[in-house]
């Protein structure tokens, strides 16, 4: 594969662009994350940041650049095989399945990445191992006690959570997660960053937040998107010191 | 108390010959029964996978026009399924090819296209399809010596294929497969990040329902020993998706009770009221007015509702 003396990167973006018609969304966007690494990418609305997600999951197909998936080119791999490969996402906008219970959610996430997924012979609740795995993934969100309730009845708080558990099943190596506080209390807050620290280090995780304070003890490295542009990169303490930073954020 | 339901319903299937007095209403069964099997084909996409197709009769009609061919050239009568279901299922994997282009409604439209295309042939192609004359039969076959002339006997043989029928939907629709078709009908993208491959899971769906369509069709020339067109008519697959609809979309018992709702005034009314269509479309109306999710979940929901639920 690479040569030897390159360390390994769980994701690498190089040179990534996009344009919808002439709205260039992200241009030449180049992003570097190691194994094991909390990365944090902020910036406005617009900035290119769930472009960038859509873009690394397959969901887009970029103009141009490269994605490399622990320095596998991904670049032209589609969509539902980057799952199998260990992306996984969640969704800004919730996106699950309202009509089935909780534990049939996180059952079909399991269900993605298994050939059992084809099996229309076999009844899916008699299949007691991958059912019994729904639930543990449930009690990682601390939601077991609602894994039977539809997801029509729970809360916007709950639902945040299914979508990281969603994310979980699919035992990802790198975990995208897309503005994953968004609309929640205080409280629910301090519960998702507790569950997001809880995962373990073999998880590469990338977090989008729109709002700079939420996130910040979570990261250890940080990427600032401007129209479709890295302005600034580094650690938590470069960045806050960065002028363009300031000029981004408390400029108007 | 579904399972109970269930368990009735086919009880009182199971014996209509022997309660129902005279040839015109066991007939009358026969046609519920096939046509419930042509619903419940047309829901696998209609209800479990949101693909609404207003084509499937050109499926259905092509399974009979082949069996009819095939018979008229003097082919047994395994050989006469087996063709006719195979070129449904071949047939169907072209009709999907194109129809999952779209979703929604260019799905519909692309559908409804398809099926226009069949009934042209049917219409048109007088030199393979007999155009308007249509296609006779001179008997029923008698598939492994069971004699089907009689109206009881093509009854409970037609019962048979709707058992198999009701059996693999349920097996279909508690599956882990059939769990990832209800799941591209409401989140497509997400099934897609979850690993799914949407379109292939729709293909399959696809040709499921374009099989029992098929079966249904078989039946349905067995039955009048005669195909003609207007059994591949946009309003024919119109009223498959009628029958759905108004039992309700996406469940077991819907498409069956709605088939029966369909095939009863069609033949009962029509007997007594020359506008029977009027008939027809007033209580359709009422059922969206007043049950829009469908008979079967709308009485189960004012059910529960008067039990004070």
């Amino acid at each position: 594969m690479a040569e030897g003396a390159r360390t390994v990167t769980a994701l690498a973006v190089r040179g990534l662009q996009k344009a919808f018609g002439g709205l260039r969304v992200t241009s030449d966007v180049d992003l570097s994350v190691a194994p094991g690494e909390r990365r944090l990418i902020i910036g406005q609305n617009g900035a290119g940041k769930t472009t960038l997600f859509n873009l690394i999951t397959g969901e887009l197909k970029p103009d141009r650049g490269t994605i490399h998936l622990f320095e596998r080119d991904i670049t032209r791999v589609p969509s539902r095989r980057r799952a199998h490969l260990g992306i996984a996402r969640t969704y800004q906008i919730i996106t699950l399945f309202p009509r089935d219970t909780l534990l049939r959610n996180v059952a079909l996430a399991l269900l993605g990445l298994t050939s059992l997924r084809w099996n229309p012979f076999v009844r899916l609740e008699r299949q007691t191992a991958l059912l019994a795995r729904a639930r543990e993934v449930l009690a990682q969100v601390a939601l077991d006690h609602l894994a039977d309730r539809p997801l029509a009845q729970t809360s916007y708080g709950e639902r945040r959570r299914v979508e990281i558990a969603m994310a979980l099943a699919q035992n990802p190596r790198v975990l995208l997660l897309d503005e994953p506080f968004a609309g929640l209390s205080i409280e629910e807050r301090q519960d998702v960053r507790a569950l997001v620290k809880g995962i373990p280090r073999d998880v590469t995780i990338v977090m989008i937040e729109h709002d700079m304070d939420t996130a910040l003890d979570f990261a250890e490295r940080i990427t600032v998107l401007h129209f479709g542009e890295v302005v600034v990169e580094g650690t938590r303490a470069e960045v806050a010191a960065h002028p363009r930073t300031k000029e981004i954020y408390f400029a108007d | 108390m579904k399972r109970w339901t269930l368990a009735a319903v086919l009880a009182i299937l199971a014996t209509v010959p022997l309660w129902v007095s005279g040839t015109f209403y066991v007939n009358i069964a026969s046609q519920i029964l096939l046509y419930a099997i042509f619903a419940l084909g047309v829901n696998v996409l209609a209800g479990y996978a949101g693909l609404v197709s207003l084509g499937h009769a050109g499926l259905f009609g092509i399974a009979a026009y082949t069996a009819a061919k095939i018979l008229g050239a003097g082919g047994g009568h395994v050989t006469v399924a087996a063709a006719a279901l195979a070129t449904t299922v071949v047939v169907s994997a072209a009709f999907a090819v194109l129809a999952l282009r779209g979703t929604g409604l260019g799905f519909v439209m692309i559908t409804v296209a398809l099926g226009q295309i069949v009934w042209g042939v049917a219409y048109r192609w007088i030199g393979l399809t007999n155009g308007d004359n249509g296609i006779s039969i001179v008997a029923r076959p008698s598939p492994f010596g069971l004699a089907l002339a009689t109206p009881r006997s093509f009854y409970w043989a037609t019962f048979v294929v709707f058992l198999v029928a009701i059996a693999s939907m349920a097996a279909f629709v508690g599956s882990p497969f059939g769990a990832a078709v209800r799941g591209t009908r409401d989140q497509p993208r997400r099934m897609t990040a979850l690993g799914y491959n949407v379109w292939m899971i729709r293909f399959v769906a696809f040709l499921f329902s374009g099989f029992w369509s098929g079966v249904a069709g078989l039946l349905y020339l067995y039955y009048n020993q005669f195909v003609s067109p207007q059994a591949v008519a946009l309003t024919a697959s119109a009223e498959a998706l009628l029958m759905v609809i108004s039992g309700g979309t996406g469940t077991l018992l819907g498409p069956i009770v709605g088939a029966a709702l369909v095939v009863v005034i069609k033949n009962v009314a029509s007997a007594y009221i020359e506008r029977w269509n009027f008939v027809l479309g007033a209580i359709f109306v009422g059922i969206v007015v007043f049950m829009p999710e469908g008979l079967v979940p709308g009485t189960v929901r004012v059910w529960r509702r008067g039990r004070g639920r």
